[in-house]
């Protein structure tokens, strides 16, 4: 097996481009950032691997840390549980993982598998089964080809350790773990259903890692040479300037869970005197340009800093901050009927067929 | 009422005698290198004005001091920080993603407890009191002066940072000791940065506001001395020389404040032009607009609000290159009034094309008498384009605000400006600083989650909560008013969970007047 022994740039870079791959939601990768800066300096290493590499019954733990992203504000995300979590799932196996990889590529959780690999030695795979991120379990490539949810192991800072053995539906599994999650603070490392190492390799998103290291390098290098960022992610990622405004107005609310709401732009430069709509269910889920929606989820909106390319959050999203809106093709899984299904513009509540921005260029 | 406003910059120190509301004197002077003999020649000179010492009701003092310590690397104490969270929060311990040569000065010891809080407010674990003992012990034998306590959740649970407060008092009393939820929001480790930062700057905080004190007394002003804060309120010098920090960023507060008060208007755009930039910034019930994103201090990551500022490269001593025409951002900064052509020198600038455009009379006029109509008019465009498109920039909607001007390049603004209901010049511009200082306000500020409360019910206790802090700090507690409402859901959460963010601010109580 071969892998590729990440840098600590190249640690730099995945962060900045996950949080971009966040569409506004996953929480910001920095403490994760941190805490690989110091394993870094204690000499610990990240070790990338191909997915075509792995064995057919290879092992591999599927990683993510639940909660709320306010809470992960004090209590700050640390290896320690995360590790916890594979080796209380191995325990309950009764074998090895030989792999472990992300659940979701953008924000915090992208790091979580490369703080487990740091410590324990566990290669990761460049891979995940959201290429982006979403509130939730059903939302995943995983869930898409109707993979099992369970088992799953739930680890927090105490030592309490909880394992959902089965679950009659991802729907199940969603509320038996976030009711654990909840009781132990609304924080908690997960390891999810375990998955072969051909299970990864037919129904996950492949090359997600290294795509949010790319992603990164190419706003570094953008700012290294004062050249616009959004510019340069654009070109490099195929993606599309769909509008440049200032925030005039923002709504938040709280609905079953999710962090739902609205963000009203005006538009600057060229797209002055027009109007912009853009909301929001954790992630950035559809936009409105002058009343017309333009853009939807599963296609990632991200919306960045118009100067600093940085990747502008749902949470951090506020009046008068000058922006680009930027969408990104979504991988081609998300894209299909049984796709749309779980993460399409219905399953968000919008009665909308979807339309892709990339939809006349392919 | 009499309020005394002092506003010490890099340059100059400037000060204003406020009679109720109107600006009876003021005056410049250069800043001096031990920043207080400016003061002392400010206020003597003020005095001078006024043909006496008045009754003054409160002075104000707006510094750059504590930020410069910390950006300068210079007149700090080594702390020992104490985290109270274990076995959470373990990983990133205090100091982190600190710059080393600070870390290095600061770090005296690190000690981390088992304790604090959840969301909920639940305990973690229970506090180690006991270690805390232990802990206090080494501190008392190691000869560290100050400290700083952090503890998970402490904006909704203080007990622990509290409890450890009792104990260090009573194993080592004389070391001073700065709690992380006096200092306010949810974030542990930029609120454990902001009680690190705090404790570093103790001593410093303790002889310069002393000294200020001083300054005043050999003024012959017998009146209570304030420190203005980045959020344009102020706080006793007392309760200052404990919480240095807050004076973080208060200069374009400052300046902002001032230009409301002196064009008498809440909602507005400002643009200060000084020497080398123009700062546009926008107003909103008086204050300012904050920043987005996290405030770094001397490269730590803070909490801190920071006024939202565009900072152009155009002032009045901004050089004119004709080939191919541009103004600034190069400029003679305060050599001006030496190498301005106007006044002499060879530099072609920014007010020498004002003066030949008849914009404004300084200097000798017949200097730039040869300058090209086509160059002076191409130059003046330049400018009043900059400074549109600043404007625009900085303009949260679309309907029409005033734009007030102030500073000493004042004349490059122009007379019209898209978007801009009407600019407003106003009177004693060159020293809104100083007027800012000498209105600034007290505030109080709460940030918390509220659980099982209906929204109307958690903002009511929030304001309630922000108004007692306020009174604490020398508010006038029958007029005081909400500034700033931000409620955020938190999702995931159950039980109607809501962030709310209050703040509140007040006139301070007349001296002599009962507080409450």
């Amino acid at each position: 097996m071969t892998t590729t022994s990440l840098s600590a740039q190249q640690i730099e870079s995945l962060a900045l481009g996950a949080w971009i791959l966040g569409t506004g939601g996953g929480g910001s990768p920095y403490h994760g950032l941190l805490n690989l800066r110091r394993l870094y300096r204690q000499g610990a290493r990240v070790r990338l691997m191909d997915p075509a590499d792995l064995a057919d019954d290879a092992a591999v733990a599927v990683v993510s840390t639940m909660g709320a992203p306010l809470v992960m504000q004090e209590r700050v995300v640390d290896p320690g549980p995360m590790v916890e979590s594979v080796r209380a799932m191995e325990r309950y196996l009764g074998r090895r993982f030989d792999a472990v990889m992300a659940v979701e590529i953008g924000g915090s959780n992208a790091l979580q598998p490369c703080q487990i690999g740091a410590v324990t030695g566990l290669p990761v795979v460049d891979g995940d089964a959201m290429g982006r991120a979403f509130p939730e379990a059903q939302m995943t490539s995983f869930a898409i080809h109707d993979l099992p949810m369970a088992p799953l192991t739930l680890v927090d800072v105490r030592d309490n350790a909880v394992i959902v053995a089965r679950a009659a539906s991802w729907k199940w599994m969603e509320r038996l773990s976030r009711k654990a999650c909840v009781e132990v603070g609304s924080i908690a490392a997960t390891c999810k259903a375990p998955r072969t190492g051909r299970e990864v390799k037919e129904c996950g998103i492949l090359y997600t890692v290294s795509k949010a290291i790319r992603l990164g390098e190419t706003v570094q290098a953008a700012r290294a040479a004062h050249r616009d960022p959004i510019q340069a992610v654009i070109d490099a990622e195929g993606g599309r300037r769909i509008f440049g405004g200032k925030i005039r107005d923002v709504d938040r609310r709280t609905t079953e869970g999710f962090l739902r709401g609205t963000a009203t732009l005006d538009g600057l430069d060229g797209d002055r005197g027009r109007s912009f709509r853009l909301a929001f269910q954790n992630e950035f889920a559809v936009g409105w340009l002058d009343g017309r929606p333009v853009v939807m989820t599963p296609d990632l909106i991200c919306v960045m800093d118009a100067i600093s390319g940085e990747a502008i959050g749902t949470e951090t999203l506020r009046y008068g901050q000058r922006v680009a809106v930027v969408a990104l093709p979504a991988p081609p899984i998300l894209l299909t009927p049984k796709g749309l299904e779980h993460v399409g513009p219905r399953a968000f509540g919008y009665d909308l067929d979807f339309q892709s921005v990339f939809a006349e260029a392919r | 009422m009499n309020r005394i406003g002092i506003d010490v910059g890099g340059t100059n120190t400037d000060a204003v005698l406020l009679e109720d509301d109107r600006v009876r004197h003021a005056v410049k002077t250069p800043t001096t290198p031990d920043v207080m003999s400016g003061i002392r020649t400010a206020l003597a000179r003020l005095l001078e004005q006024a043909g006496g010492t008045p009754e003054v009701d409160a002075v104000m003092i707006g510094t750059t001091h504590f930020t410069n310590a910390v950006v300068q690397r210079r007149q700090l104490s080594r702390v020992a920080a104490i985290r109270i969270g274990l076995p959470a929060s373990a990983s990133l311990p205090p100091f982190t993603d600190w710059p080393e040569d600070l870390a290095d000065l600061v770090r005296g010891q690190v000690h981390m407890l088992a304790g604090g809080h959840e969301y909920d407010g639940r305990p973690i674990v229970p506090f180690d009191a006991a270690g805390m003992r232990e802990v206090a012990r080494r501190i008392r034998d190691s000869g560290i002066r100050s400290v700083g306590v952090a503890s998970v959740f402490s904006p909704l649970n203080g007990s622990c940072e509290t409890e450890a407060e009792a104990i260090l008092q009573e194993v080592c009393p004389d070391v001073a000791v700065t709690l992380s939820h006096r200092l306010g929001r949810l974030g542990l480790l930029e609120r454990e940065n902001v009680t690190l930062l705090n404790a570093c700057l103790r001593d410093l905080a303790r002889s310069t506001t002393r000294a200020f004190g001083d300054a005043l007394a050999t003024s012959g002003i017998r009146a209570p001395l304030y420190l203005t804060q980045n959020d344009g309120t102020v706080m006793l010098a007392s309760e200052a020389e404990a919480y240095p920090v807050y004076s973080f960023a208060s200069g374009p507060t400052n300046s902002m404040r001032g230009a409301a008060f002196l064009s008498k208007r809440e909602d507005a755009i400002v643009v200060d032009v000084g020497g080398t930039t123009s700062d546009i910034g926008s107003l909103r019930n008086g204050f300012p607009r904050d920043a987005n994103g996290v405030a770094e201090v001397g490269g730590v990551r803070t909490l801190f609000r920071m006024p939202d500022l565009l900072s152009l490269g155009l002032g009045g001593g901004s050089l004119v290159v004709e080939e191919p025409l541009a103004v600034g951002p190069r400029s003679v900064g305060y050599l001006l009034t030496e190498q301005g052509r106007v006044f002499g020198g060879e530099q072609l600038t920014a007010t020498d094309v004002a003066v030949a455009a008849n914009l404004v009379e300084l200097g000798d006029r017949r200097r730039v008498a040869a300058l090209s109509p086509a160059l002076v008019r191409a130059c003046v465009a330049r400018m009043h384009a900059m400074i549109e498109e600043g404007v625009d920039r900085m303009k949260a909607d679309a309907s029409p605000v005033p734009l007030i001007v102030v500073g000493g390049g004042s004349f490059l603004v122009p007379d019209r400006v898209p978007g801009i209901s009407e600019v407003v010049h106003v009177p004693h511009q060159a020293v809104a600083n100083a007027v800012g200082a000498a209105i600034a306000q007290v505030s109080g500020e709460v940030d918390q989650v509220f659980q099982g409360l209906s929204r109307e019910r958690a903002l009511a206790e929030a304001q309630r909560l922000a108004e007692a802090k306020a009174v604490r700090a020398g508010a006038d507690p029958s007029a005081l008013a909400v500034v700033e409402v931000e409620d955020l859901p938190i999702a995931y959460l159950p039980g109607n969970s809501l962030r709310v963010r209050l703040r509140v601010v007040g006139d301070i109580a007349r001296a002599g007047a009962p507080r409450s």
